[in-house]
């Protein structure tokens, strides 16, 4: 259809923009929107008849109709805009609902292994000591009777190898091999490698002749530590087991070191913690003493010394040893020492 | 070491609390390990004497005593032999607590109302004495205490004598070391030990024939009247742990125990010839012990033989059960000798038998107080078994030991310790111990060293000395100056922090096994026994042989958990196994392996369906181990391993090198361990990683040009290795492959038997262009003819 007149154009355009805007406000998605500004805007709208017919129109009446084609554009392009952006965010939010997962649901579980409690001691550790200048070393674990009592100042068929339940191997002579009863060979082979100035650690796993129960085990692991250099003292031996006890359980804690017998070292000592577990009152960990017994130490004996080949008048040493089961233990509360070698998943899991 | 308080002060004014004589002694390196009061569960017990014993109206065996304690009278019913009118003896009334917590409560025994008990000597815990009742001296007041009348509030400690400390094994030893620490006199009284006429040479002969294992020996003679020792000493011998026997017996333990000279008495009469020959056994040569055990020696050990030549006991560690002392006794021989300490612990060792005696030769007695020992056990003889002295002594000591000169600088003894102590108060900590110095310069101290201790050789044993009673727990403690040297981990050391995260990160968690096994382990296993290094004195059977390979321990620990409902399982070991020792070599081929052993399901539910682990879980593992370590040259060879799957296992080849074995473990294997299947393992030797370490690190620069991919579908063999084809293909690529990956694996029919296609993405990309269609076209072909020149592959379209 053609318009006559302005005021007919207008009054049409009026009309379809009111049922415009009906079916906008009322399209229930976006194909119905799309639909309705179709009908609104498209070539069968009446829209589309007034353009046709502006040409007929008056020359004062075109820009009259002119300006109400602008103004009902507009008015449809803004209400379809509007209409559109709510109808999008429905459609996400009703998309999204379609999609919802229960994330309690818990993942695909891909496990997380833990390191062995003894790896992480060994770590904090040695961590400790390469923080003072110390290095690692290691050594063999099947040794001969020289480096694992003979160079460490146990002489034959001295007592204090009665101290330690020396397994033995069938190699060599008789009771010429031994499985390692402590790192202290590892000191031995590094003297003989190496000159002064030394400071090295030596962690590692050691035997003695003991079933595995919840007290004993034939397998266990000490760390040991050995310092050669001029001018070594037994305070500097005292300071740096109050330095190595304090980063692993502390700031709180001492060191007590108390007069012991090693064939190794001389003086030789023994070394307790101040217990970090206890309150007042009989504690779990240490009774009621209040320190906890940890390991050995001394300054390394001169004939240890010498059989390294070093002169003990020109370089001292000391050297200390301790288990590392006790201290995971005494840490973490674990009362079997046997738990270390079950391998049981549940404790793992644990560090 | 047992040591009574009460003992203690026989030689040093000790005032000190017993918690400050325990402190010292710590201080002093004598570790207490206990302090006992053995009087501090007896509560109530007094001192009462018996009026009257009447018999029990309706009980044979029991009797009836009325007591009288402190003006108290009442009635109590007693089972004891031994009570009459007259007797001095521990009451319990009602009300009164005794050892074990057993609290005493009035009651009625056959009719008879009870008020208490009378006690014995093992109601009381004083020993184990159960016979009679306590006989007290009958001089004490009614009422007391009988904590007070028996010496009850006695403290004793339990000291720990380190090895290199013989002198510390007796109670003038700690009184010694006590009286230095208190600065307090030790007052050792002179012994003397009244004689009669005879003369022992006369009487006794004593022949050493080997000199070595008894530098000397000592033989006295007396006559004895055998019977009971007196409270007072049994007492101090209960308390310090030794059970008194008899007076004679009881007085060698007594000298023993205060002086560190073990003695034995033998009754002479039975002494073949009436005399000692000292010399090693013959091999084979058998005695019986004064513990009934018959012992078979060798001529590692040392006899005390009669004149006669018969065995009467070995040496320093046990006497025989022919001389004996017992009731009959009316004389004896007393031997005090000092004998080598390697003998003594040599034949203690062999024999596992071990005395008091025993443990304070194979530490080292005082060859020189040897005498002086014997004269303070004939003092107490005389005092406590009516014992006549024969005069003289037969004493062998050819080669009297000469106490060593030590001299100790104190520049030396602050240059150990970090201290500034002077020469003065070094002296007067050394004193009390080991005497005067001989000469004295105000810088270097020289000693003549008792030979009561051997541990004190040499100057450093001095500094010690100086350092235990200066306090080594007051010694300034410092950090040495450690600038200047390089500390850290060596590569091998950060490498096996690296593979352990790997793994970790891989959701396995690490083992730790212990390293014996059983042979029935290695072959249950799959590995062979016969070659494993062997213990020669394992405790038990399953722990005679050195694991050859990480698998059995590592396969435990799977059954472990499995057998506790655990089933999903993953670890990994990184440990020492140990091989037959290099041909000329002694010790053990030792070699850290790396091990990992998966077990159960990989959980996908409830998103996706759970699916059991295969072996391409652990070959997973072992591929990002080797790619963590930028090891390349890879491959997984098809290969048969004892104890895995005859089809699923491979080599693992790491530069040509065999590094380990992958695949899943074999039914039979599983059975044997009970192990639920699957179970995929893999073990890698480490030393092949660690060569990772001398790999080029210098980065590749990446290509900013889009790749392309083709994608082909080989038939192969069924023998040909996958894997083997990445390689060709990639090396095909002519260095444009940026990946070569499978992503389809199918048999069929139409392939015919023995065949497969396997079909490969290869990912393409040049560094500084663009490949074009004709440089696309002629990789594939290489690639093609790649594929069937070195694996007889076919294209498949």
């Amino acid at each position: 259809m053609t318009f006559a007149s302005a005021s007919e154009a207008k009054t049409a355009l009026d009309a379809a923009q009111q049922q415009a805007h009906d079916a906008i406000a009322s399209a229930a998605d976006l194909d119905a929107l799309d639909a309705a500004e179709r009908t609104a805007l498209g070539k069968k709208s009446v829209l589309s008849d007034v353009q046709e017919s502006i040409k007929h129109l008056s020359a004062e009446d075109r820009p009259l109709v002119g300006q109400a084609v602008t103004a009902y554009k507009a008015m449809i392009s803004e209400l379809a805009a509007e209409r559109r952006t709510g109808l999008s965010a429905a459609d996400a939010l009703a998309r999204a609902e379609r999609e919802r997962l229960d994330l309690s649901l818990g993942g695909h579980a891909r496990p997380r292994g833990h390191l062995h409690p003894l790896t992480q001691v060994r770590r904090e550790l040695e961590d400790v000591f390469v923080a003072l200048g110390y290095d690692v070393s290691e050594g063999p674990e099947v040794e001969t009777d020289w480096y694992n009592f003979e160079a460490l100042n146990f002489p034959p068929a001295h007592p204090a190898r009665a101290m330690q339940d020396t397994l033995y191997v069938n190699l060599g002579a008789p009771e010429e091999v031994v499985m390692r009863t402590h790192t202290s060979p590892v000191q031995v082979r590094e003297m003989q490698r190496r000159e002064p100035p030394i400071y090295t650690v030596v962690p590692g796993r050691v035997y003695r002749n003991e079933a595995l129960d919840a007290r004993h085990s034939p397998v266990f692991h000490q760390l040991e530590g050995l310092a050669v250099d001029e001018g070594l003292t037994f305070g500097d031996l005292a300071g740096t087991i109050e330095a190595f006890t304090s980063a692993y359980f502390g700031s709180a804690v001492t060191a007590r070191l108390a007069p012991s017998f090693f064939p190794f070292t001389e003086p030789s000592a023994e070394f307790a913690l101040s217990c970090p577990f206890c309150e007042d009152g009989p504690c779990r960990v240490c009774g009621a003493s209040r320190w906890i017994e940890l390991g050995g130490c001394g300054m390394v004996d001169p004939n240890v010394l010498r059989a390294a080949g070093y002169d003990p008048e020109k370089v001292s040493g000391f050297a200390f040893g301790f288990g590392l089961e006790r201290m995971v233990m005494l840490r973490y509360g674990i009362d079997q020492i046997r738990a270390f070698y079950d391998n049981d998943v549940r404790f793992l899991a644990q560090f | 070491m047992r040591v009574p308080y009460s003992w203690l002060l026989d030689f040093v004014p000790l005032t000190a609390t017993p918690a400050e004589v325990a402190d010292a002694l710590n201080q002093l390196g004598l570790e207490v390990e206990a302090v006992e009061e053995p009087g501090k569960d007896i509560t109530g017990v007094v001192v009462a004497r018996i009026l009257d014993v009447v018999p029990h109206p309706d009980a044979d065996r029991l009797r009836l005593a009325d007591v009288e304690y402190g003006g108290i009278e009442t009635r109590v019913v007693c089972g004891a032999p031994n009570i009459e009118p007259g007797m001095v003896v521990p009451f319990a009334p009602s009300g009164a607590e005794l050892p074990g917590g057993f609290k005493l409560e009035r009651r009625k025994i056959r009719g008879v109302v009870s008020d208490g008990m009378l006690c014995s000597a093992r109601e009381l815990g004083l020993s184990n004495d159960h016979e009679g009742i306590v006989s007290l001296p009958t001089d004490l007041e009614t009422g007391t205490d009988v904590r007070d009348a028996l010496g009850l509030n006695d403290v004793v400690f339990d000291v720990a004598i380190t090895p290199n400390r013989p002198d510390a094994m007796c109670v003038i030893g700690i009184a010694r070391e006590l009286a230095a620490f208190f600065q307090l006199p030790l007052t050792v009284p002179e012994i003397v030990a009244p004689a009669v006429g005879g003369g022992v040479a006369d009487r006794a002969s004593v022949v050493v024939e080997d000199a070595d294992g008894c530098p000397r020996y000592v033989a006295r003679i007396a006559t004895v009247q055998v019977g009971p020792s007196p409270e007072w000493m049994q007492r101090r011998l209960t308390l310090a742990g030794m059970r008194p026997i008899s007076n004679v017996v009881d007085v060698t333990n007594y000298v023993l125990l205060e002086r560190n000279q073990p003695l034995h008495a033998f009754d002479l009469a039975k002494l073949g010839g009436s005399g000692i020959i000292v010399r090693r056994a013959a091999d084979g040569e058998p005695i019986t012990t004064l513990d009934g055990v018959e012992r078979t020696l060798t001529s590692a050990d040392l006899l005390i033989c009669d004149a006669n030549n018969v065995p009467q006991a070995i040496a320093g560690i046990m006497g025989g059960s022919t001389s004996e002392v017992d009731d009959t006794t009316t004389e004896i021989l007393l031997e005090s000798a000092y004998f080598d300490t390697a003998t003594i612990v040599k034949t203690s060792k062999r024999l596992g038998l071990r005395s008091e005696s025993s443990a304070r030769f194979e530490r080292g007695t005082d060859p020189n107080a040897v005498a002086v020992a014997a004269e303070r056990a004939l003092q107490l003889l005389v005092e406590v078994a009516g014992a006549e002295v024969l005069d003289g002594a037969v004493d062998v000591y050819p080669n009297p030991v000469v106490p060593a000169e030590v001299a100790v600088r104190i520049s030396r003894v602050n240059a150990i310790l970090g201290t500034n102590i002077t020469a003065d108060a070094a002296r007067e900590m050394l004193m009390p111990l080991i005497g005067v110095p001989t000469a004295d310069d105000g810088e270097t101290m020289t000693f003549v060293i008792p030979t009561a201790r051997p541990d004190l050789e040499r100057e450093i044993d001095l500094v010690e000395e100086v350092a235990r009673h200066f306090g080594i727990d007051n010694i300034a403690r410092t950090l040495p100056n450690t600038t200047g040297h390089k500390g850290g981990l060596s590569l091998k050391q950060k490498t096996r922090r690296r593979i352990q995260d790997v793994c970790v990160g891989l959701g396995c968690s690490e083992a730790y096994a212990l390293s014996f096994l059983s042979p029935e382990d290695l072959t249950s296993a799959g590995l062979a026994a016969d070659d494993a290094v062997s213990v020669t004195n394992p405790l038990r059977a399953e722990a005679s042989r050195l694991r050859t390979s990480l698998r059995p321990g590592l396969l435990r620990a799977v059954a472990y958990n499995q057998s506790l409902g655990l089933q999903d399982v993953a670890l990994f070991e990184i440990g020492t196994v140990f091989l037959a020792p290099a041909p000329g070599d002694l010790l053990p081929d030792e070699r850290e392996m790396l091990a990992i052993a998966l077990a159960g399901d990989v959980r996908r539910a409830p998103l996706e369906s759970d699916r059991s682990i295969d072996v391409y879980d652990v070959v997973d593992v072992v591929q990002a181990v080797v790619t963590a370590l930028r090891l390349e040259d890879v491959r997984l060879e098809p290969t048969h391993v004892p104890g895995l799957h005859p089809s699923r296992a491979a080599a693992i080849v790491i530069d040509g090198q065999v590094a380990g074995v992958v695949g899943e473990v074999d039914a039979a294997v599983c059975a044997a361990l009970e192990l639920r299947a699957p179970v995929v393992f893999a073990e890698l030797d480490t030393a092949v990683l660690y060569a990772a370490d001398q790999r080029d690190e210098t980065y590749v620069p990446v290509s900013r040009f889009p790749a392309n991919r083709i994608d082909l579908a080989f038939v192969i063999d069924d023998a040909t290795a996958a894997g083997d084809l990445v390689r060709t293909l990639a090396s095909a690529a002519d260095g444009y492959a940026e990946n070569v990956a499978v992503f389809d694996e199918f048999r069929s029919d139409g392939l015919g038997a023995g065949k497969r296609s396997v079909a490969y993405a290869i990912t393409l990309r040049a560094p500084d262009r663009t490949l074009d269609d004709a440089e696309m076209a002629k990789l594939r072909d290489a690639c093609i003819q790649a594929a069937h020149a070195e694996h007889g592959a076919t294209i498949r379209t």
